[in-house]
């Protein structure tokens, strides 16, 4: 891209904040936790991005109900797919490259990190308050790419996703150090299937144990951003691609979730 | 790491990749011109050390999932215990998961180092018939993070086959990552002279999941690595106080159960939800032993039996085929 070398902002110059989405661990609900904030922050009247840089298990595009849609050539660069005709949400994801949905990604790190750097650069965000990136479990290529494509960008900072037990407070622990040492800022801790209740009797199981995001918070003096619970409401409406703050606003869930992006809107007003 | 020389620059794709000696990174690197000639995308000769060594081991089984957190893990770690549980096997569980090690901690070993003996890194010992290897024993601290890009993770998967003291063994189970990425191909790649019985799929019962792990049978497909069955783990949860059922991941595509139909493949049984299961992982214990009259647990020894089953079928047709 021409434009892209002689602005060193490019197609980022009008995004706001960006803010990854990170977890050592895989199946903890980042891309579920990414969708929400993502929608939650459109309802209040943001304009988000959200770019999926998981290659190999892309999860973003049927959590939003956007399926199979075509990426365009744009002056400026690919032109992102908008779940809305408002064009308040903006979406970018490899899922959209791929001509059947079950082909897989068979590549290695070097071919990753070449497609995240054209993901970066090449998309054409146009005017964002916030861009959330969606990233894979780890801390490997995918990680490292994003953070060097992003070094000319101020990177707000990443918010951790973890679930209570310590199998997955274990690995995102790891993380934490991920982020100190490449200069990462942690805007906080969310934790979630934190506790099940079930709809019959109202009795709360920890399925995942419990209490483990907001331990983790304390011993890494990290921000504990809220608790999002084991919800089959939330689960059904990720895997239909419904837009679960419209559907449940009296759910508890929903009040979590809200509360959460509210706080982390707050935190990057204030840096 | 044999895949990145030492004096590599910093984005290095790898001696043996396509990009060897072309890639821009490659301007400057004193091994650009051996790169460029193509010599060093030879099959790599621990391919060959590998196979040696791996002559010992009877049955090699690898747990994959194209999804994280669907329990790869918990399932390994289970299937290497109830395999165990038989004295007379020799059990071991390679941990390849090098940026998200759990092994260490599901069996109850966290902490433990490895040691360096003469024929090479000695595994942790869980039981006298059940050795451990993962990375988690190479690091000093829980907070350590392995943050390494492809080639050096590679390197790591290669030292841990060839110069790991595994010993005879009648079964050694990989536990991978989630994707189809690196390990995955270097696991393939470099057990390739051996014999490997097959790969169990597991996943949980959603579409979201599933997706993910119908790229993952693309895969093994794509490198000619048998199917022994899928695992539906996470399958409903029975309240403890009400006995009622919930779907928490609902299977709205029909689950395992329907992918398995549609793409004829075993589907090697459906494990619910059960809070004990997390805890236990959690203290290093096995389920298995801490509730065996579980509905969980019991569906687990299924499972084990026809993979066992499995592994002994396929050697028989081997040697009436012979």
């Amino acid at each position: 891209m021409t434009r892209a070398k002689s602005d060193p902002d490019g197609n980022l110059a009008q995004v706001r904040h960006v803010v990854l989405v990170l977890s050592g661990k895989g199946g903890v609900g980042k891309s579920t936790i990414t969708t929400e904030l993502a929608l939650a922050l459109s309802h209040a009247g943001k304009k988000v991005g959200i770019l999926d840089v998981d290659l190999c298990g892309p999860s973003i595009p049927r959590m939003l109900s956007v399926g199979r849609s075509d990426v365009h050539q744009c002056d400026s660069g690919w032109v992102p797919v908008y779940t809305d005709a408002q064009k308040r949400l903006a979406i970018m994801s490899i899922g959209f490259l791929l001509e059947d949905p079950d082909e897989a990604v068979v590549w290695r790190g070097p071919k990753k990190t070449a497609l995240i750097g054209q993901f970066v650069s090449d998309v054409a965000w146009g005017e964002l308050d916030v861009l959330l990136i969606d990233t894979p479990p780890g801390t490997s290529d995918e990680h490292l790419a994003v953070l060097e494509n992003l070094k000319k960008h101020r990177v707000d900072g990443a918010v951790l996703v973890t679930t209570p037990q310590a199998v997955s407070t274990g690995d995102v622990r790891r993380e934490i150090t991920f982020c100190k040492k490449t200069g990462v800022h942690i805007l906080g801790i969310i934790e979630n299937m934190s506790g099940f209740v079930c709809p019959h009797c109202s009795e709360c199981s920890n399925i995942f144990s419990k209490g483990g995001g907001e331990e983790l918070a304390k011993l890494t003096g990290s921000v504990f951003l809220g608790s999002v619970p084991l919800d089959p409401l939330l689960s059904s409406s990720i895997e239909e691609g419904k837009d679960f703050t419209q559907a449940f606003p009296d759910s508890a869930t929903f009040s979590a979730i809200s509360s959460i992006s509210k706080t982390l809107l707050n935190s990057l007003r204030t840096p | 790491m044999a895949d990145v020389p030492d004096n590599a620059p910093e984005h290095c794709p790898g001696t043996a990749s396509e990009q060897a000696g072309k890639s821009a990174s490659c301007q400057g690197c004193p091994n650009q011109v051996l790169c460029a000639s193509g010599a060093t995308k030879a099959p790599d000769p621990a391919i060959a050390e590998i196979g040696e060594k791996m002559s010992t081991v009877k049955h090699k089984i690898l747990v994959l999932s194209g999804k994280g957190g669907v329990g790869k893990s918990t399932f390994s770690a289970h299937l290497a215990h109830a395999l165990a549980s038989d004295s007379t096997k020799e059990v071991a569980l390679l941990d390849v998961d090098i940026c998200g090690p759990s092994i260490p901690r599901i069996m109850g070993l966290e902490g433990e180092q490895v040691h360096q003996s003469g024929s090479g890194w000695s595994p942790v010992y869980v039981d006298d018939n059940l050795a451990v290897m993962s990375i988690g024993f190479l690091l000093s601290s829980p907070d350590d993070a392995v943050i390494w890009r492809g080639p050096k993770k590679n390197g790591m998967i290669k030292q841990f086959l060839r110069d790991v003291d595994w010993g005879d063994l009648d079964y050694l189970i990989v536990d991978t990552p989630p994707g189809t990425s690196d390990e995955h191909l270097s696991i393939v790649q470099y057990l390739s002279s051996t014999h490997v019985d097959g790969a169990v799929i597991i996943t949980t019962p959603q579409e979201l999941s599933l997706q993910d792990v119908r790229k993952e049978i693309r895969f093994c497909q794509k490198v000619k690595l048998p199917i022994i069955g899928v695992v539906e783990n996470m399958s409903g949860f029975v309240c403890p106080k009400c006995k009622n059922t919930s779907q928490i991941f609902p299977p709205t595509t029909g689950g395992a159960e329907k992918m398995c139909a549609d793409l004829d493949l075993p589907l090697l049984g459906k494990v619910p939800l059960d809070p004990r299961i997390a805890r236990s992982c959690d203290e290093g214990k096995s389920f298995l032993n801490e509730v065996p009259d579980s509905p969980a647990a019991e569906v687990y020894q299924r499972i084990v039996q026809r993979i066992q089953d499995y592994c002994s079928n396929r050697v028989r047709e081997e040697q009436s085929a012979t």
